[in-house]
């Protein structure tokens, strides 16, 4: 139980995807001017990043490693994503619309968010067991929303002030990441 | 087609230079560049998966049925990044072992698709190889231009050399998370003050 925490809180806010791996930050600049936009592309990622981190370790520990072909890595898990991200817009789009208008137009764009595919990747790299694999996967992508709202609500305001035109827009954007991610390095000492 | 072959390619290296010009593929911007060498080594290898890509599409331009085309593309862009995954573990794998998942994970990066989609599909292959390159060698300045001033004001040195004295106290921010981040912001500002004038 204890080993569960440390992988959660680790997963959150000390490896940070975003702030600590650098992982997804084109959607993190793309949908963070807005609080409403931020929320919609976070929901999304939690719901396709723990999903396609359970499918591609079955497939990785079922199928490539048995059959010995795991330099195919690439390109099936790029397939399972992109596969993945269909079905879910398609099952969503049939069975629940209310959260179908809700993620909608930042469901296409998950395919290449490096997030996901990237937490597929670190949960091979590290061995994780299926349970291991899942937990990280569900805290990663809390640790992902967590930090996209966060950065949207500074955004929002940062908006507003007056900022000098060569700075304007991605690059205070970026600036201001950093500083976040300065808040989020303090956590380093933690575990 | 009115542009000639050297402005597809020069385009590349100011006009459109990524990830300055197109803020895309940001993460292997920050990622990789605490050093001139993984900077550059990254830059490679996205070159090389941009130009062979680029050359596909462009070939198989009127193939593809334009439904599918992302799914194509991204199959023929993952083709490539496996090719380029197993030539650097055969030939360069201290790089290899530096760069970890973001060697996979060019396959997402959205410059390689943005070109396919926006240029490849659109162009003959002659156009096609020039964009990719020049793209690619673009990327690679960036990288290693991102890469240099991190590695210097962070550990002191250029490529592996020493530039500064002893009595040099690295400013260990600028390899950390948090500096890449300020680094590339601010960056982007000087490309925006250099390109206003």
């Amino acid at each position: 139980m204890g080993d569960i925490f440390v992988l959660i809180i680790s997963c959150i806010f000390i490896n940070n995807i975003l702030l600590a791996q650098y992982l997804g930050v084109c959607p993190f600049m793309g949908t963070s001017k807005k609080m409403e936009t931020a929320a919609g592309m976070a929901m999304a990622v939690i719901f396709v990043m723990v999903l396609a981190a359970v499918i591609t370790w079955i497939i990785n520990t079922y199928f490539l490693v048995t059959l010995n072909i795991e330099f195919l890595r690439t390109i099936a898990f790029i397939l399972v994503i992109a596969s993945l991200v269909q079905f879910v817009e398609m099952f969503l789009k049939k069975s629940i619309p209310a959260l179908y208008a809700g993620l909608g137009i930042f469901l296409p764009l998950i395919t290449t968010n490096c997030s996901v595919m990237g937490v597929c990747l670190i949960n091979i790299q590290e061995e994780n067991t299926f349970v291991q694999a899942l937990i990280s996967a569900i805290a990663y992508a809390i640790g992902f929303g967590l930090a996209l709202i966060l950065f949207a609500g500074i955004r929002e305001r940062v908006m507003l002030g007056r900022v000098p035109k060569p700075l304007q827009d991605t690059s205070i954007g970026l600036v201001t990441a950093g500083v976040i991610s300065l808040a989020f390095f303090a956590f380093k000492g933690m575990v | 087609m009115a542009k000639t072959l050297a402005q597809e390619f020069t385009k590349g290296l100011w006009e459109e230079i990524p990830p300055f010009r197109l803020v895309l593929g940001l993460c292997p911007t920050l990622a990789v560049t605490k050093s001139v060498q993984n900077g550059i080594g990254m830059g490679i290898a996205t070159t090389f998966v941009l130009v062979f890509s680029n050359l596909l599409v462009s070939l198989l331009r009127d193939v593809i049925p334009s439904k599918i085309r992302i799914a194509c593309f991204i199959i023929i862009i993952a083709t490539f990044v496996t090719v380029v995954e197993l030539l650097m573990q055969a030939f360069a794998y201290p790089l290899y072992l530096q760069l970890g998942i973001f060697i996979p994970l060019i396959v997402v990066n959205c410059i390689v698709l943005g070109r396919s989609e926006a240029f490849a599909s659109k162009n003959k292959p002659v156009y096609a190889i020039a964009d990719g390159l020049g793209i690619g060698v673009g990327f690679t300045l960036s990288l290693g231009v991102l890469g240099g001033v991190r590695e210097v004001l962070g550990e002191g040195t250029f490529y592996g050399m020493q530039v500064f004295g002893p009595s040099f106290e690295p400013f260990t921010f600028m390899v950390e998370a948090p500096g890449a981040f300020v680094c590339l912001g601010l960056l982007l500002c000087l490309m925006n003050l250099a390109g206003s004038r």
